[in-house]
Order: C-alpha cells, then sequence, then structure tokens
C-alpha cells in the first residue's frame, strides 16, 4: 500500500468513526448545555466508569467460564489475565465513579465553579490514556522477565494493585489535580461538614495507596504493607467516600435536611475508622505477623457491620419520614439497594468469616470470591449506579423521573437483573466455598492433593455452573442498565418536581 | 425543652469522629513498627534468606497446640551452599519472577491472591512432589514446561508456558522453600509434609 492509499484510508476511518459518533449523539440526545463546567467533567468520568463496568463482567464472565472448561483460550488469554482485568477493572470504574460523583457535587456544595477545571479534564485524558495503555499490556504483552523493568512497564504481580510502577505514578499525580481541586474549589466557596469529611478521607485514600508502591523481597512486609492500600481503601475510605456521596444524595433526592445527614455522616466516620482502621488485623492473621492481631483483627472485625447497620437505618429512616416522595425513582432505589447491599455484602458475609478460628478453614477459599462479589457491588457499584441516574435526570433537563415515567419497566429489570444475578452468584461462590473448606481444608489438609478432591467434586463444580449461570443473568442487567441509561427520559416532556430541603 | 442532648449534637459527633480516628491510626502505628521489626528477614518468625541451606519441615506442635515450621540441620538447595548474599539474591530473583509472571492472578501464596490454582504456601513441603530426592528437580522441570510436566490431579487445569528460564525457575524453588519456613500461626492447619514418614 503507497502512503497516498494508507492515507486515504485513515481518512476514510476517520469519516466513519465521526458519523457514527454524530448518529449515537443524536440517537442519545443528551443536551450538554444543561451541565456545569464541573458536571461536565463528571458525566466523562462516569461514561468511562460504565464501559469499565462492562468489560470487568465480560472479563468475569470469560474466568468464569474456565472455571468449568479450563482449556478455554488456554495460553491465549489464560485466567490469570481474565481475573486481573476483572478485578482491575472493577477497582478502577469504581474510582472513576467516585471521581465523577464528586466532580458533580463539588460546585453545588461548595456554592463555588470548579478552581483547575482544565487541569482536571487534562488529568481525565492522562488518566484515561494510562489506563487504556495498562489494559492493552495487559491483554497482549501479559507477562515480562523476573527483573525490575517488568515490574516497572508491564505488571507489579500484586493482586489489586497490578498496575505496573508508571502507572503508579501517574495515578498519583492525577489524584493529586484532583484533590487540588476538592481544596480550591471549597476554600474558594464555602465549606459544609460534607466538605470537611470529604477532604479528610481524600488525604487518606491518597496516602495510602503510597504505601503500595515499593518492591519487597520479604513477603510478610509485601503482604503487611498491601493490605494498608486494600484494606484500609476498601473498609475504611472508600466506606467513608459513600457515605459522604449517601449523605449528599440523600438531601438532593429526599430533601433532608443537612444538620440530620451530617450528624449522620460523623457518626458513621467514628464507627467505620474506629473498627475499619483496627479491623485490618483479620487479614493480618496467617501471614507471618505476631499472634496479638488475631485477638486485634477478630475483635475490630466484628464491630465492622456496626455503620453498616446505621447507614441501612438512616437511609431507610430518611426515606420513611419523607414518604418516598423523591424526582428519581431510580436513583433512590439504587440507594436503598446500596444501603442493604452494603450492609449485607459487606457487613454480614464479611463478618461470617472473619473471626480467626473460622478463618483458619475458609481463609482463601471461594469464600472470599463469595465476600468480595457481594461487598463490592452492595457497597460501591450500587451507590454510583444511583449517582448515574442523577446525573442523567440533570443532563436531560430535571425531568421527570419519578412514578409513571416512561419505560420505568427498564430501570426496574436492570435493577432486578443486576441485584439477582450479583445475589445468585454469591449463593454459589459460599457453597463452592463451604465445598472446599470442608473437603481440602478440614478433611484433607490443605494440601495440593486435598485441593484438587475439592475442585473435582461434584458439588463444588456444579456450584461453578451455577456462578456462570448467575454472571450471565448479571451481564442482562447491565445491558438493560446500559440502554435505560441511554434512554431514560428522553421523550419525557414533564419537569421534575422540585423537593425542597428542609430548613436547618 | 428544645435544646438539643449532647448525643444527638452534631459537634459531639464531629469531635468523637476525629479522636476516634486518630486513636485508632495512632494504635496502628504503634503496632506496624512493633509487627515489622518481629517479621523483618532474620527474626524468630520469618527465618533469614540462608534458611534455603537447611531442612524445612511443618509440623503439629502439642504445647503450642498449632502447626509450626520445624527448622532442622544442612539440606543444600540444588546442591549449594548459599552465602546470605547469594541466598537473598536467589529468593529476591524468584519474588520478582512470580511478580513478573502474575502467579497471583491464579495462586495464593499465604493465603492471599486467586483460587485458580494450588496455595503456594507450603508448596516446597507439599507431597505431590513425591519425595524429597526428586523434589528440586521436578519442579525446576515443571516450572520451565508446564504443559508436558502438568500435575492437573485430574482436574484439566494446566498452568500455562510462561517462559521462565532455568534461573528463574531456581530461584522460585528458592523463594519457596524460603517461604514455607515462615511461622503463619498455624496455616494451613492439619497440613501432611512430604518429610512425614510414614
Amino acid at each position: 500500500m503507497s502512503s497516498n492509499e494508507a492515507k486515504s484510508v485513515t481518512l476514510i476511518f476517520q469519516n466513519r468513526v465521526c458519523t457514527l459518533i454524530q448518529r449515537f449523539q443524536s440517537w442519545v440526545r443528551l443536551d450538554s448545555g444543561n451541565l456545569s463546567g464541573g458536571q461536565q467533567l463528571a458525566v466523562k468520568y462516569f461514561s468511562v466508569a460504565v464501559i469499565l463496568f462492562f468489560a470487568q463482567i465480560v472479563f468475569g464472565l470469560l474466568a468464569a467460564i474456565q472455571f468449568i472448561a479450563p482449556g478455554f483460550l488456554y495460553e491465549i488469554l489464560d485466567f490469570n489475565v481474565n481475573r486481573m482485568v476483572h478485578i482491575n477493572a472493577m477497582v478502577v470504574w469504581m474510582l472513576y465513579g467516585f471521581m465523577g460523583s464528586i466532580y458533580w457535587l463539588l460546585e453545588d456544595e461548595s456554592g463555588s465553579d470548579i478552581v483547575g477545571l482544565k487541569w482536571g479534564n487534562l488529568a481525565f485524558w492522562v488518566l484515561t490514556g494510562a489506563v487504556t495503555l495498562v489494559v492493552l499490556v495487559y491483554l497482549f504483552i501479559q507477562i515480562g522477565s523476573g527483573t525490575d523493568s517488568s515490574l516497572w512497564f508491564i505488571n507489579e504481580g500484586r493482586e489489586y494493585i497490578e498496575a505496573p510502577r508508571w502507572a503508579d505514578i501517574g495515578i498519583v499525580a492525577v489524584m493529586l489535580v484532583f484533590f487540588y481541586n476538592v481544596v480550591a474549589t471549597f476554600s474558594k466557596g464555602k465549606w459544609s461538614g460534607i466538605a470537611g469529611v470529604l477532604t479528610l478521607d481524600l488525604v487518606a485514600l491518597a496516602g495510602l495507596y503510597l504505601a503500595g508502591m515499593f518492591y519487597m523481597t520479604n513477603i510478610t512486609h509485601d503482604q503487611y504493607w498491601w493490605w494498608w492500600v486494600i484494606h484500609l481503601w476498601v473498609e475504611a475510605t472508600w466506606e467513608v467516600l459513600v457515605g459522604v456521596i449517601m449523605a449528599w444524595s440523600l438531601m438532593k433526592l429526599l430533601g433532608v435536611r443537612r444538620k440530620i445527614v451530617q450528624t449522620w455522616l460523623y457518626i458513621e466516620v467514628a464507627l467505620m475508622f474506629g473498627s475499619g482502621i483496627l479491623g485490618l488485623g483479620h487479614h493480618y492473621f496467617w501471614i507471618g505477623t505476631p499472634e496479638y492481631w488475631l485477638t486485634i483483627g477478630g475483635f475490630f472485625s466484628a464491630l465492622e457491620p456496626i455503620p453498616l447497620v446505621a447507614m441501612v437505618v438512616h437511609a431507610v429512616y430518611d426515606s420513611g419520614v419523607h414518604a418516598f416522595k423523591t424526582g428519581n425513582h431510580p436513583a433512590l432505589a439504587w440507594i436503598i439497594a446500596h444501603a442493604f447491599g452494603n450492609f449485607f455484602g459487606a457487613g454480614v458475609w464479611g463478618f461470617m468469616h472473619t473471626l480467626p478460628q473460622i478463618n483458619l478453614y475458609t481463609h482463601g477459599t471461594q469464600w472470599s470470591a463469595s465476600h468480595g462479589h457481594l461487598a463490592f457491588f452492595g457497597a460501591y457499584a450500587t451507590i454510583n449506579i444511583a449517582f448515574f441516574y442523577l446525573a442523567i435526570q440533570h443532563w436531560r433537563g430535571d425531568v421527570w423521573m419519578a412514578g409513571g415515567s416512561r419505560n420505568a419497566w427498564r430501570w426496574k429489570w436492570a435493577l432486578g437483573l443486576l441485584n439477582a444475578g450479583v445475589m445468585g452468584m454469591t449463593i454459589a461462590l459460599l457453597i463452592a466455598g463451604y465445598e472446599q473448606s470442608f473437603i481440602e481444608r478440614a478433611m484433607e489438609g490443605s494440601t495440593w492433593g486435598g485441593y484438587f478432591s475439592a475442585q473435582n467434586h461434584p458439588s463444588f463444580q456444579n456450584a461453578m455452573v451455577w456462578r456462570l449461570v448467575w454472571g450471565l443473568v448479571t451481564f442482562a442487567g447491565l445491558v438493560l442498565l446500559i440502554w435505560d441509561l441511554l434512554t431514560i427520559g428522553k421523550e419525557e416532556t414533564r419537569k421534575a418536581e422540585v423537593i425542597a430541603q428542609a430548613e436547618g | 425543652m428544645n435544646e438539643t442532648p449532647l448525643w444527638a449534637s452534631e459537634s459531639f459527633w464531629k469531635k468523637t469522629a476525629v479522636w476516634v480516628t486518630a486513636g485508632s491510626f495512632l494504635i496502628l502505628i504503634v503496632l506496624t513498627l512493633d509487627s515489622l521489626s518481629k517479621t523483618s528477614a532474620g527474626t524468630q518468625r520469618v527465618p533469614a534468606y540462608t534458611v534455603i541451606n537447611q531442612k524445612i519441615d511443618y509440623r503439629f506442635d502439642e504445647q503450642l497446640n498449632k502447626y509450626m515450621p520445624v527448622i532442622g540441620g544442612e539440606q543444600l538447595l540444588f546442591g549449594k551452599r548459599f552465602t546470605p548474599e547469594e541466598a537473598e539474591q536467589r529468593v529476591t530473583l524468584g519474588k520478582k519472577t512470580i511478580q513478573a509472571k502474575n502467579c497471583m492472578n491464579c495462586h495464593t501464596l499465604l493465603g492471599n491472591g486467586a483460587y485458580y490454582a494450588p496455595d503456594l504456601t507450603k508448596a516446597w513441603l507439599d507431597q505431590g512432589w513425591i519425595s524429597t530426592e526428586l523434589r528440586e528437580d521436578m519442579m525446576v522441570k515443571f516450572l520451565m514446561d508446564p504443559e508436558k510436566n502438568a500435575r492437573t490431579y485430574g482436574s484439566g487445569r494446566k498452568m500455562p508456558n510462561l517462559n521462565i528460564t532455568e534461573d528463574e525457575a531456581k530461584g522460585i524453588v528458592a523463594f519457596l522453600k524460603w517461604m514455607a519456613s515462615i511461622d503463619t500461626n498455624g496455616f494451613p492447619h492439619h497440613f501432611t509434609s512430604i518429610e512425614t514418614e510414614d
């Protein structure tokens, strides 16, 4: 092909892509004129979040198939690649969702324009470019030799934080821009209780990431710091972050008084950090650390469900007091799903196996996968989806999205299918986990022979088939959710009811 | 009558949140300093890398009522006595290879990771290696060509070929031998090691 031919092919391709984007834009008919600068940035984050959510489920399904048919994609996309993309896409889409939510509420909460909006936009494109590159390397290069350069440029090989070192540094830079925007905007506008909690939480969240950026040969120390990132993110700073997001949403959705949500937020922070920080100990039972962690970890992780009960009470009580009167039913429904999902997934399912006496048998089995699926979905996916609905309503020009809205079956079925799908996977994995703890650990003493006896047992294999079935249900729910997010309120001409916020 | 009681006031809970957070974090820092010093390589809980020159076993301790690593006399790895520097180098190469080959997204190490393949915490002591004489050779061969030397126990789950060199494979074996010597508070429980004579 000559260079002229190549040029014309690229031009045709570019034109095709442009017309496709234009067609898509005229089909979704979203009007960005309804959005402020910060909200326009927020919806960019939300769009990438939804794409990564989709990728998460697709790669999860591939990995689930490999449990049933181990030869599937052998040496093309092996289990370790699929599973890594599955869990990394999850972490990253949740962070995109959180960052989007905060950019969304920032101007409203501070009463000021975002200070460094240009930097915020630049950081978004840098982060998105980096994420794309990292995923391409994961998929096409996959592994390297046992040298530092592999850890810098391909894969750090540490569960959940596999991103190569160069990307770690990029993520920190992007987080600093984000943090600057939050603090500078509140400083220019006004500080609220929500603003204060958010700022302190972001200091902790960004700071903890640094704990995972060092190479250590001593695997006990390696795992010790690794859990600083993983546990203290997921069971402390992320929980407080969703507390902030929920507090703000309850004011917007139901008109709850600021004083009430802020008091609740402080109670939640006290309980969350009070149990979550030392609850870290439940990961320190078996990695070589001293025995006192058995007591500390067991005790504080037993307290961890308490703040989650508080969040259920908070959300349900407020909804009841305001008689479920809201201008956005899908968002409120997902907020309620969040309150219960967080309590059951993180609270109940977590507590079920964090006592050391139980954990000695259940640690490193499908129990963890069962807990992980319900907890991440219940605590974080749900509230991000609630926020997507809040955003889409405003994007459409504050249209009616309460009772009697058009095509309401779509969001209801999406809600039902996603929740049923994840719950189904959770139960299937719990059964697999019982099988594994019982056969591999209790009966056969954790040898490789014992491991495979459990994996080969029909009860275990049936459970894995059911996990795939429920995974497909989840996927169907996700497709419906995306369709609904793109179309909800499109032909709606009625304006949303204005929910007045109670005084105080 | 209209006054808010202390327990329901915003400022009371704000102060509580700050104090509880700061207090918990402070305790965590103190415990972290203690834990890190007690788990440096070369301590009772986490032996020095030169432990790869010795025999390692894992047995039930009647007095402590849990399974404990037992470090015995000399048992060289690949017939070579490693100096402290060489031993650390070997184990480091093994650890870096384990990270670069993304092992943790199938296997678990100290119980953390994925569950598609066996836990490697006490892999050095697993009876799957048949006998202590055959072990080292079998491990290296398996790592370098897992498809031909697959140990699938009828599950059909095969480790892919990860282009592991002989040097890297020996590093991994050193790393696994060293990891087997860590005192993990009795995890895994009820484990029968390859050293057990019956």
